[in-house]
């Protein structure tokens, strides 16, 4: 059988449409160059880095003690991190999907879920310095404690389990509402317990889901970067190692080599997530539930429950409250009392906070219309074309989803400082803020072209073939069906973007130059200088503006949403 | 209309397709050759998988063909693409646009031929009126009922006035009732045009109902082509005969000869029907029987035993036995009639006239 002719006129019919051919080549020079090229540069680097092929510079870097404990750091965190956050991530889900709660518990439950999303990845490690730590208010002024160690091991894991297990209770609790409560009444109804039922039924129907959830949470533990900055003290994970070895050893093949080997980690994990995992999940748990599920109504179990998540909930809420406080404390450890605002106006007349938020709101506000549009346009073209580069455009923007801004950060330094290959191509975007919106746009890319393609899948293909029948090119398709048809995930793509960017902190910190003060920079710079209360200025004022902006995106999903009505009836 | 009418022609089409589970390559489309002539209404008829929507989606440009050539009227078409090629399409899910009202999306075809506002309007009001939604035109899409959308649907494919209308399966999702009066109009729409129309289901009283022509693929092949009545009357295989309408099978020997008439050996009984002029005597033929055409009487014809007798309101469904052959008859108008009895023997009779010799 030849196929030739059909592929042939394909060929011929892409063609035909010029817009569309000079996206995909764009797109393509893009993922390639901005993805593909710095992770291929590190392996490049990393075996060729001394002038001659091999592995002399793995070996070097896995005869450092430091290294090698960094390895095995960073997994025990991760995996303890993963599991923590996946238990509790599932216990949050279930009692909000099962057990009646109380509406102000169920209030709790909403803030915990939005709070990781607008806040920037660190604030915690903050809060629990200050909550915790020597001069933690908790610790020394509450039970009088004065040499509490929060640093290392146990803070990151704390720390990275209150961030991340927001992600999984809202993973999860999707999971669960797919569940058919017709399949759990049918082992009530032979006679098991609540507690058999659970064990028996849901459990196992979440496991695949569970390893999900879990591996999510393993591979951002890894990826974290400024967390184990903060509250690592000397427990240092592949990511610090990797900032160190690039910023206080200068070795940057040492650096590329380690970035290698982390990639490789996050890899395999991304792998095992995405085509084992995924898959699995969503063959055992298909459809929606038919109906409503009768909520628990017994006190036994729902009293406890309730108690203890909601008392997780306020405790999670307190330490996102105390970074607001601590930046109105007079001085931090000494004195508390009157609140003042003089942190806040020495960010603004002595700290060129002015010029930070400027260049962080710019910066970001650059960057979030081009990921969003690309990551639609990618969602388009992956959901609803044919053509042969398809399968790359797809592979590479999810690759990105595994690659940890650390990783990217020293693919770029070595990739772009000498120009691309080291010719000097392209050398000009070093160092100046056009590369910094070219790190925020691929660090979301991911996550919009995933929210992209799940919302376009929603939308029968026949709609766009209709357009394209009646005469429109793939340009006016996109424009005018395409495009009005998922503009809520249009929308919040452009706000997660935004607000994924003024938050960043692990790539882009291996690339600012002093012409540029960033938001989250400063803040991690304060943070290890001591100056907690000026760190908490700076990251309240920056929440405060990610607030507004999910806030501003809900306000006009509300007022011009229309994906309700178009989801076929 | 003021167009010329244009005509399709399929010549040695075929398409071929991947099994994602096996990744064997198979025919979709088989070398397929078909005329499809101007103005006329013609239908792809057979089961799921056997090719015809992926013929029609050819016809419409959403798939190349891997081998042979597509012409509307004499112009070769392969390298067009959808849409730059002078059909309109109505999809099973109407796949109206939902963020446009139904004005907009009728005119959105013409918007994008650039026609001017004033002659958009007035084509569009013509159009509703024709499908009898005038006063419909502010309504969203998602207010309409699935007939409604129907109709939306055709208008916005007749009022670019392609050359060619494509139906894939557009009323496989109204309830009986409202496919029924549907399919009417449709054909009602399709008469006052003056369109070619080629029309994809898989329901042969839909098939019926609307074609001139009716085209039976199976298995990515042109099974028959011809009128409804052709089609029903003289099926050239067991395979048309069984999908359209029922059919019994009676097979056995041909043993004699009688000017236009042939006897056929069946279960041991001679039977006499019309017969064709190159059969040969000694060799095994099949006679298909609709249900319509047979009646039970206590002799003559083929001797039989009933093992169904099932009252159906309009008519009396019985299932009898001749020999090791079961045939399904409809007897209908029952109400005076003789009813027999499960275990009763009787025999099957029918006008030789009324059968056919495959």
């Amino acid at each position: 059988m030849a196929r030739g002719q059909g592929a042939a006129l394909d060929r011929k019919k892409l063609m035909a449409d010029p817009i569309m051919v000079t996206t995909i080549v764009v797109l393509i020079t893009f993922l390639t160059l901005f993805i593909l090229y710095p992770l291929a540069i590190l392996l490049v680097d990393s075996f060729v880095g001394d002038g001659s092929f091999g592995f002399s510079i793995f070996k070097r870097i896995f005869a450092m003690p430091s290294f090698t404990r960094a390895i095995t750091n960073t997994l025990k965190v991760g995996f303890l991190v993963g599991i923590l956050s996946a238990l509790i991530g599932l216990l949050f889900a279930y009692v909000e999907v099962y057990v009646r709660m109380h509406r102000i518990v169920g209030g709790l439950f909403k803030v915990v879920s939005m709070l990781p999303v607008v806040s920037p990845p660190f604030v915690l490690s903050l809060s629990m310095i200050m909550l915790f730590g020597k001069a933690g208010i908790i610790t020394r002024f509450l039970l009088g404690i004065y040499d509490n160690n929060v640093y290392g091991f146990w803070g990151i894991v704390v720390v990275q389990t209150l961030t991340f297990f927001p992600v999984c209770y809202m993973m999860l609790k999707g999971l669960l509402k797919n569940i058919d409560p017709s399949l759990e009444e049918a082992a009530r109804d032979m006679g098991a317990g609540r507690w058999k039922v659970f064990a028996d039924v849901t459990l196992p129907l979440m496991l695949p889901g569970l390893g999900n959830a879990f591996l999510v949470t393993f591979i951002e533990s890894i990826a974290d970067f400024a967390n184990p900055m903060l509250i690592g003290g000397s427990y240092d994970t592949l990511a610090t190692t990797i900032y160190l070895q690039i910023t206080g050893a200068y070795d940057k093949a040492g650096a590329a080599a380690m970035a290698v080997v982390l990639l490789c980690i996050t890899l395999a994990m991304f792998a095992v997530q995405k085509y084992y995992l995924e898959a699995k999940t969503a063959a055992t748990l298909t459809g929606k539930a038919s109906r409503g599920r009768m909520l628990i109504e017994d006190r036994s179990v729902k009293i406890p429950l309730t108690i203890f998540c909601g008392i997780a909930a306020a405790f999670v809420i307190m330490m996102y409250i105390c970074v607001p406080i601590g930046a109105c404390f007079p001085t931090w450890g000494y004195k508390f009392f009157p609140l003042t605002g003089k942190w806040f106006s020495q960010v603004f007349t002595r700290y060129h906070g002015f010029k930070a938020f400027k260049d962080s709101f710019v910066l970001s506000l650059i960057s979030a219309p081009i990921t969003a549009l690309l990551s639609m346009i990618i969602s388009y073209l992956v959901v609803k074309r044919r053509f042969r580069a398809k399968g790359f455009i797809e592979a590479v923007s999810m690759l990105a989803m595994a690659v940890p801004g650390t990783v990217l950060g020293v693919g770029y330094i070595r990739g772009f400082s000498q120009g691309v290959f080291h010719t000097g191509f392209l050398q000009g975007i070093y160092g100046t803020g056009l590369i910094l919106v070219i790190v925020f746009v691929v660090r979301s890319l991911p996550t919009g072209t995933r929210s992209g393609i799940s919302a376009l899948r929603q939308i029968d293909k026949s709609i766009e073939e209709s357009a394209y029948d009646m005469g429109a090119d793939s340009y006016r398709v996109f424009m005018t069906v395409t495009l009005p048809l998922i503009k809520d995930s249009f929308l919040s793509g452009l706000v997660t973007a935004f607000v994924r960017s003024i938050t960043a902190i692990s790539a882009i910190i291996l690339l600012v130059t002093p012409s540029y003060l960033l938001i989250t920079v400063q803040i991690n710079e304060f943070a290890e200088k001591g100056s907690y209360s000026l760190a908490c200025a700076f990251a309240t004022i920056l929440i405060a503006i990610t607030y507004s902006a999910v806030l501003l995106m809900n306000l006009f999903i509300k007022r011009f949403g229309t994906s309700k009505s178009i989801k076929e009836d | 209309m003021a167009k010329v009418k244009k005509g399709v022609r399929l010549e040695h089409i075929s398409k071929i397709y991947q099994d994602p589970k096996t990744g064997k390559e198979f025919y979709a489309v088989k070398d397929t050759s078909l005329v499809i002539e101007p103005g006329s209404f013609v239908t792809l008829l057979g089961p799921s998988g056997c090719g015809k929507t992926t013929t029609l989606r050819m016809i419409a440009g959403f798939e190349s063909p891997d081998e042979g050539e597509i012409y509307l009227g004499d112009e070769p078409i392969n390298e067009l693409t959808p849409n730059k090629r002078d059909t309109a399409m109505v999809f099973q899910s109407y796949a109206l646009l939902p963020h446009y009202n139904v004005f907009d999306n009728v005119a959105y075809g013409l918007k994008l031929r650039k026609v001017p506002a004033a002659e958009i309007k007035e084509r569009v009001m013509k159009i509703l009126d024709l499908v009898e939604l005038t006063g419909m035109e502010g309504r969203m899409t998602n207010q309409l009922s699935g007939g409604q959308q129907q109709r939306v649907a055709l208008a916005r494919a007749l009022v670019i006035e392609p050359s060619v209308l494509l139906f894939d399966e557009p009323l496989s999702n109204l309830d009986a009732k409202l496919r029924v009066t549907m399919r009417t109009e449709i054909r009602r729409i399709q008469q006052e045009v003056g369109i070619t129309a080629i029309y994809v289901t898989h329901d042969q009283s839909e098939a019926m109902a609307l074609s001139d022509n009716i085209i039976i693929m199976s298995k990515g092949v042109v099974a028959q082509m011809g009128t409804p009545q052709e089609i029903y009357y003289h099926p050239v295989n067991e395979f048309v005969a069984d999908f359209i309408g029922e059919a019994n099978f009676l097979k056995g020997p041909m043993t004699g000869k009688d000017g236009k008439f042939v006897t056929l050996n069946i279960e041991g009984n001679p039977l006499k029907v019309e017969g064709r002029d190159d059969m040969e005597k000694g060799r095994e033929y099949t006679v298909v029987l609709r249900p319509e055409a047979a009646t039970l009487a206590d002799q003559g014809g083929l001797p039989c035993r009933v093992v169904l007798s099932c009252f159906m309101g309009s008519y009396q469904n019985y299932h009898v036995m001749v020999g090791d052959t079961l045939v399904k008859l409809e007897e209908h108008n029952p109400k005076n009639k003789h009813i027999y009895q499960v275990g009763d023997t009787c025999c099957l009779v029918f006008d030789p006239a009324s059968v056919h010799v495959l």
